[in-house]
């Protein structure tokens, strides 16, 4: 086994000495495939008892290392030193007091607050928000005396939801919460979408509605994808957010957001035009207009009020050409009849809705090197 | 002469709300010899919008847009985060064969099909980098960006996700931007937001959030001292810039960043004026970026 010297640069935090935060960093030699847990492990051994750091498994099977390292949530027994080690050189990473560069730079999880050192209160935010969306089957009656029967083929679609570990690294990462933290978040929304898709679920309906009611429910994700590189399990949570607003969207469940009519207008309106016309948008997300008229929902008129500050400077600014339909506006339209061929795609599509799901399906393997060596057959070319 | 040859999709913010990205783009390509085939046939990539909405139809729409680029046989680029995001996450699912040869029975009304072997569609940072090359930019360069203190704002659809965005071969594309910035002569800021959300894709549905997103990366920025923003996408450019003054509000602090769009950066570097990229059509005041350059004025 051959060693090698990592830095872990590990901000430390400890209340019972009114410490902290600070950084502190430990030398550690070890083989650079063993984990960046194995590299905090050897530092509590050898140099210091007292830093703290929750882990059981070390096969990214319990999901308790949940941390940062370089500034990814992630867990660490899952990231290898060579790599955070490379990431680090790579990426010049700087923690929040600067330096770094050639160390490790080890935090905390995010959104959440530390206990101690890596130790991070799981309770007050991630378990909160797990219970919020009531993680348990609604069924419909009573139990049947034995187990619910269900096609295999229908419980699929959840799979990929109930890979979730619940180590909070997708909570750590959410950019939403970190601007809302009232947001309900990626793990609790992924956990959501596991009993909505399930086919024993009574209130699916009602789930949804709550879920799309609540201001700072599934309308709330900013779609930054830090969820979906965050996971250590390929839960691929904001997936599973987009999947309840298809399935609002499906239940016509109205929101408060403006999610589903922004959903709507955007999609009607590329049908329309091909592409976006971002000046009906901003009026359409906020007040669908039926025949030309508008016709303002719950909370429009405040929404649209609050947009026009907006329009009105994009305006002087030379960037638009015209107030929010209020004036007609000039838009950029497909020549000939390429309209034509995206209605038509409309047609075909709003027919289907065929989903591919590539977390079970599993991807297709690169062919580009094994065809080139691949000899085209005669038989077959002849066969032509 | 042109060596670089490129299916050109500007994306449609660009020639909405953003017309200064597309005009400035078209400017710095032909200075840096790079030809643009403009896809005007070409449609919306749905912007995660609506795959939210029917994911075959975003697919579909996106597909299109491939097959039209490989029709003229050209790699594509396209000069939207969003866009990269959005049509990479479609182009992985199209690398389905069974899928796509499905999605492709509805193309072939138009006579069109898409294949990915070899289809590239890359954005112009990407290009930039990989294709045209640093050390070919630099040797482009007029006006050198001295002192200019340039803090790089990426949008979340072009960095992640990783796996989905070609970082296997490429583990660097999230330093692009500073290299960019660093061979126009220009100093990288680094500060907080570099990497996270503008908050724009909410700005209809969590307006305060958004706008709170908005405020804190510019007053990040500000903090580390920036004259500048740049981002390689218009979506955010909105955000950032079009929203500042709300964005203002929303952290409750004077704001008055510039936020340049790539294209934007690229040209001052290459000798163009300000208000030739447009720079005159921001809501945020360009005004210091000018100040700043002028100690070096452009020789071209």
């Amino acid at each position: 086994m051959s060693v090698a010297d990592f830095t872990l640069k590990v901000r430390r935090f400890k209340p019972e000495d009114q410490e902290g935060p600070y950084w502190e960093t430990f030398d550690v030699d070890l083989d650079p495939t063993l984990s960046v847990l194995d590299g905090l492990l050897q530092a509590k051994d050898r140099d210091d008892g007292s830093l703290a750091v929750r882990c059981s498994c070390r096969a990214a099977i319990c999901g308790s290392c949940g941390m940062k390292i370089n500034g990814q949530s992630t867990l660490a027994c899952k990231t290898m030193l060579e790599e955070a080690q490379s990431y680090a050189e790579s990426h010049s990473v700087k923690g929040e007091n600067g330096g770094g560069g050639t160390e490790i730079v080890v935090e905390p999880m995010g959104n959440m607050p530390v206990i101690k050192d890596l130790v991070t209160d799981m309770e007050s935010t991630h378990w909160t928000k797990i219970r919020r969306v009531t993680p348990w089957l609604l069924p419909e009656g009573e139990p049947p005396e034995r187990e619910y029967v269900v096609p295999p083929e229908s419980m699929i679609d959840v799979t990929q939801s109930m890979a979730c570990i619940q180590c909070g690294a997708c909570v750590s990462s959410c950019l939403s919460m970190e601007a809302d933290p009232d947001f309900i978040g990626p793990a609790a929304l992924a956990k959501a979408y596991r009993f909505v898709g399930d086919p024993r679920d009574a209130e699916t309906k009602e789930r949804l509605h709550d879920l799309a009611q609540d201001p700072h429910g599934i309308y709330d994700c900013t779609h930054c994808f830090s969820c979906i590189d965050a996971c250590p399990k390929g839960v691929a949570p904001m997936d599973q957010i987009m999947r309840l607003r298809r399935a609002a969207d499906e239940e016509d469940i109205e929101d408060q957001n403006h999610g589903r009519n922004h959903m709507e207008a955007f999609t009607k309106i590329i049908e329309k035009k091909g592409t976006l016309d971002e000046a009906a948008l901003l009026q359409e997300s906020y007040a669908p207009g039926i025949k030309g008229k508008l016709v303002p929902k719950h909370g429009a008129v405040k929404g649209l009020i609050e947009s026009i500050p907006t329009a009105v400077r994009g305006v002087t600014a030379g960037k638009m050409r015209s107030l929010p339909k209020l004036i007609p506006g000039v838009h950029h339209k497909l020549p000939g009849d390429a309209q034509d061929h995206v209605k038509r795609i409309y047609a075909h599509a709003e027919d289907h809705q065929v989903e591919l799901n590539l977390y079970i399906r599993g991807e297709e393997p690169d062919e580009e090197a094994p065809e080139a060596e691949v000899e085209p057959e005669p038989d077959e070319a002849g066969e032509e | 002469m042109s060596d670089l040859k490129l299916a050109y999709w500007p994306g449609c913010v660009s020639r909405g709300f953003t017309p200064e990205l597309h005009g400035s783009m078209a400017l710095v390509a032909d200075r840096l010899g790079i030809e643009l085939v403009e896809l005007d046939r070409a449609n919306c990539c749905g912007a995660g919008v609506i795959a939210e909405h029917n994911q075959e139809l975003a697919d579909t729409l996106n597909a299109r847009t491939f097959a039209l680029a490989q029709q003229t046989g050209l790699p594509m680029m396209n000069i939207c985060s969003t866009c990269q995001g959005s049509q990479s996450e479609c182009q992985q699912r199209l690398a389905d064969s069974e899928y796509r040869s499905h999605i492709n029975e509805t193309l072939a009304e138009e006579g069109l099909t898409y294949d990915p072997e070899g289809f590239t569609n890359k954005n112009f940072l990407w290009v930039l980098v990989e294709d045209y090359g640093l050390d070919r930019l630099s040797e482009q360069i007029q006006r050198p960006l001295d002192g200019l203190k340039v803090g790089p704002f990426y949008g979340c659809y072009i960095l992640r996700p990783k796996h989905r965005l070609g970082y296997e071969d490429h583990p660097e594309r999230d330093l692009y931007l500073e290299r960019v910035i660093g061979a126009l002569g220009g100093e990288v800021v680094q500060y907080d937001g570099a990497r996270k959300c503008c908050g724009f894709p909410i700005i209809t549905m969590a307006r305060d959030v958004s706008l709170r997103q908005a405020g804190t990366h510019i007053s990040d920025a500000l903090d580390a001292d920036a004259d500048c923003l740049v981002t390689p996408c218009p979506l955010c450019h909105l955000n950032l810039d079009l929203q500042q003054p709300e964005a203002a509000k929303a952290v409750n602090r004077d704001l008055g960043l510039a936020v340049l769009h790539l294209p934007q950066l690229v040209g001052l570097a290459l000798g163009f004026e300000p208000k030739q990229l447009g720079m005159n059509k921001h809501v945020a005041s360009t005004e210091w970026v000018q100040q700043r350059l002028e100690a070096v004025p452009a020789s071209a």
